[in-house]
């Protein structure tokens, strides 16, 4: 499998603010990419990169093997992007506007295979309304459509989710799969909800203030053998001397809040339980996580979006 | 459309042929012009017209001139718009014939040109007239006027010059100068909308206010008949 | 680019905006027309009281020619002010809708992106001086007749023949056409900096109202920058309604008083207008897309 994306030391500064800092990252043929970061993390800025909206400060970005610099025609012909909100022209229709872009793609695209991209979307039968009329979630399927119209090797999507309901979210997320499976796309979505990605991707990346935190494929993340406990006691401080000397020392790891924290194998958390009751310690609360989970609530502490990574 | 005008002063030498007695010694000649004109009952004459008014860029016009005795007249202009003196519109021939009474002073000669003329002073004993003073440089050679300057009461001074040709015969000019004092004119920018002041003339230019209407007869149809028609507005 | 310029110009007259210059035009002109027809007679007394105290004018003084005059006066004034609703919108509405960001992800090169997109507004600036002049001329000539042209200026009037107007015309809107189009490229210009297009189309307009009214006072301090506003030169198209006369004070057809003024105009106008367009295209090439 060959590298669709390559981003090498990617950094963009406005003035004070440094949105992307030295972040590197590849993306591979047929992945499907989760790109994770709170808001404000940098995910759009990197995304505006990747899309030549938005000109690095240092760094290179490749995609398709060739530099994005000096080859965006070839290359942006071969990307479909819906970047945050799918804002389109309101006083054209579905299919006016979806002519349109389909135009700037640089191929040709009869109308017959325009309504066949507005049925795919379940838009057929709107074809003609103007998209003022739309709701949301029929603009952000509008937006998809626009940006699989000319059949592009590689799709980004950012925040695609964002303002939709549960129903739109499920929607997009079979979407998303489907172009996966079916039409071996290789796709690039970024989302500041673990849900959402977790569900679909194949491979993680997540960035804070602009920095990588952690990249790596969904086994690897979601490695049952790598499960975060975080430990709840009447008497924090007791339970950590408690577990220090005894077989799960090598487990334990840095304390958060005064919580214990250990890393084992799922399967053993059962265990850990019967040892803690037998050797007296008064257990409020043990909850197991897997490590990309942990990471993002690490992340997210204190954010709102918190109760979108508890089970 | 056609436009109508009754630039009748041409006519204005005919006044003196209406004069009764006063100054004996130039009455004679002033009937010889007379005389020469009344061969004249009805012409058209086919022209041009210029109107020189240092302030009117004006193109050169094609006019009618319908004429019939005794004092109808008429100048017609083929297309366009016409740009006339005033006084040549208000001095008629009827408020100049209304009062007949004058005065006739022969004044001496005077060089009109090349031609060496009989300076006549006509001044208007009636107080109503519009005419205040009117001096006619008659040709005792040829039989014709070669000048004329009129004072009115309204319009100022006029000055005609008369040059013969072909028709010389008839007293028929082959070309006319009207010349007349033109007022001021500067129009507020608010009219008309122009903002620079690069066109302003120089002050010489702005001096020489003297106005002229020129026309220049190229062909006459003399005694041909001339319908009333023609003359009604 | 072709493809680019056809979308612009389906954008442009697909939207309901795009009429309010039009059906504002329209109006205007049956207004003044109506106007005109109606108490044209007063209007010309009013004009012509100066000349009219030495001169009798006769003939068609408020003939089609000269209505058209009257009409450019009062509208080549007003015109930039809807034509800044169009072109200040070009970029910062895209911006504003979000639809920008689309455009350009799409395989287009922005200099290219910038030159349709100001083609388009140029030509929508051409349309709508052409329907200006079928209304404001054609029309006029229709509804007043025709007949020689009688021109007004501060210490002249110019009497032009009624068959050497027209080519003065045809030079007039297409003067008048650089002109606007030199407005279309400023608030083109300015809409790179926004992300809302009333800011753009407000500030075109307070452009043109400060630069108006520095040209139009002669007041010293501004006499020095006043042969390189733009605003000085838009009136210049009048300039073809002078013509020249020989020594003895006839006027020669087909003549123009000042064709270098003419000259010097359009190629202030073309400054501007490179100028605008080589700005846009150097800022947007280098500008990020964060709408």
């Amino acid at each position: 499998m060959h590298e669709i994306i390559r981003v090498t030391g990617l950094t963009k500064k406005f003035k004070d603010l440094t949105a992307v800092n030295d972040l590197s990252f590849s993306v591979k043929q047929g992945d499907v990419y989760g790109f994770l970061g709170q808001n404000g993390a940098g995910k759009s800025t990197t995304i505006r990169m990747l899309l030549t909206l938005i000109a690095p400060s240092a760094g290179t970005i490749e995609l398709f093997g060739k530099k994005l610099q000096g080859n965006k025609h070839e290359i942006l012909s071969q990307v479909g992007a819906v970047i945050e909100k799918p804002d389109v022209y309101k006083y054209l229709s579905a299919y006016d506007n979806l002519r349109l872009f389909a135009k700037l793609s640089g191929k040709k695209i009869g109308p017959a295979q325009l309504m066949e991209q507005l049925e795919t979307v379940g838009l057929a039968s709107r074809a003609k309304d103007k998209v003022k009329t739309f709701s949301q979630g029929m603009k952000q399927r509008l937006g998809i459509a626009i940006a699989l119209v000319h059949d592009p090797k590689m799709i980004i999507l950012d925040e695609p989710t964002n303002g939709l309901d549960p129903h739109g979210i499920a929607d997009i997320r079979n979407l998303i799969l489907r172009l996966s499976r079916e039409r071996n796309k290789t796709i690039l979505v970024s989302s500041h909800l673990l849900t959402e990605i977790e569900q679909i991707a194949t491979r993680v990346l997540i960035i804070d203030k602009g920095k990588k935190l952690v990249e790596g494929t969904a086994e690897e993340l979601f490695d049952p053998a790598q499960t975060v406990v975080e430990l709840s006691t009447l008497d924090n401080a007791a339970a950590a001397r408690q577990l220090a000397g005894s077989q799960w020392a090598i487990m334990l790891q840095p304390q958060r809040e005064g919580r214990v924290v250990l890393k084992l194998d799922r399967k053993s958390i059962p265990d850990l339980h019967r040892y803690l009751v037998q050797h007296n310690v008064d257990v409020l609360s043990l909850q197991p996580r897997h490590s990309l989970e942990d990471y993002f609530l690490q992340l997210t502490s204190g954010n709102q979006h918190v109760d979108a990574f508890t089970d | 459309m056609k436009h109508i005008y009754r630039f009748t002063l041409i006519l204005i030498a005919a006044f003196g042929l209406q004069l009764t007695s006063h100054g004996q010694d130039v009455m004679p000649l002033i009937k010889k012009v007379k005389a020469k004109l009344d061969k004249v009952n009805d012409y058209t004459a086919t022209g041009t017209m210029k109107t020189d008014v240092v302030f009117i860029k004006a193109p050169i016009g094609k006019v009618t001139i319908y004429y019939k005795k005794p004092n109808k007249f008429k100048l017609k202009k083929e297309s366009g718009i016409s740009v006339l003196p005033k006084g040549g519109v208000t001095v008629t021939m009827n408020n100049i014939l209304s009062s007949k009474d004058f005065v006739a002073i022969n004044a001496g000669k005077e060089m009109v040109g090349s031609f060496m003329t009989t300076k006549v002073k006509l001044v208007p004993t009636n107080d109503s007239s519009e005419i205040v003073l009117s001096t006619l440089y008659i040709d005792e050679t040829d039989e014709v006027i070669r000048k004329a300057i009129t004072t009115t009461k309204e319009n100022g001074t006029y000055e005609i010059e008369m040059s013969y040709g072909k028709y010389l015969s008839y007293g028929l000019p082959d070309k006319l100068t009207f010349s007349f004092n033109a007022k001021d004119y500067k129009l507020p920018k608010g009219i008309t909308m122009e903002f620079g002041d690069e066109d302003k003339p120089k002050k010489e230019e702005l001096k020489n206010k003297k106005g002229k209407v020129e026309i220049t007869y190229s062909a006459y149809t003399i005694n041909k008949g001339v319908a009333d028609s023609v003359f009604k507005n | 680019m072709w493809t680019l310029l056809q979308i612009e110009l389906y954008k442009i007259f697909r939207r309901p905006r795009t009429y309010i210059a039009f059906a504002a035009i329209t109006a205007l002109i049956a207004i003044i027309q109506l106007g005109l027809k109606v108490d044209g007679k007063s209007y010309m007394e009013f004009v012509m009281a100066d000349l009219n105290r030495s001169f009798s004018i006769e003939g068609n003084l408020l003939n089609g020619y000269f209505v058209c005059y009257v009409l450019l006066n009062l509208l080549l004034v007003h015109v930039p002010l809807l034509i800044s609703l169009i072109a200040a919108d070009m970029i910062s509405g895209e911006a504003n809708m979000g639809t920008l960001r689309l455009l350009l992800t799409k395989p287009v090169s922005r200099t290219e992106f910038i030159l349709a997109k100001f083609i388009a507004a140029s030509i929508y600036t051409l349309i709508l001086l052409v329907w200006l002049a079928v209304l404001s001329l054609f029309v006029s000539m229709a509804l007043f007749g025709t007949d020689d042209m009688f021109v007004m200026k501060n210490y002249y009037a110019v009497q032009i023949s009624e068959d050497d107007v027209f080519w003065r015309y045809v030079g007039a809107f297409g003067f008048a056409a650089l002109a606007m189009i030199t407005v279309a490229a400023l608030g083109f210009f300015l809409s790179l900096f926004a992300e809302n297009s009333i800011g753009p189309i407000v500030t075109t307009m307070s452009v043109i109202v400060v630069a108006t009214i520095l040209s139009t006072m002669s007041i010293p301090l501004f006499e020095a920058i006043k042969p390189y506003l733009f605003t000085t030169h838009i009136v210049t198209w009048k300039e073809f309604f002078d013509e020249k006369v020989d020594v003895n004070n006839e006027v020669i057809k087909g003549t123009l008083q000042n064709p270098q003024r003419i000259i010097n105009s359009v190629v202030v106008l073309c400054v501007h207008i490179v100028g605008f367009v080589a700005a846009s295209i150097w800022i947007f090439k280098k500008k990020d897309v964060l709408s």
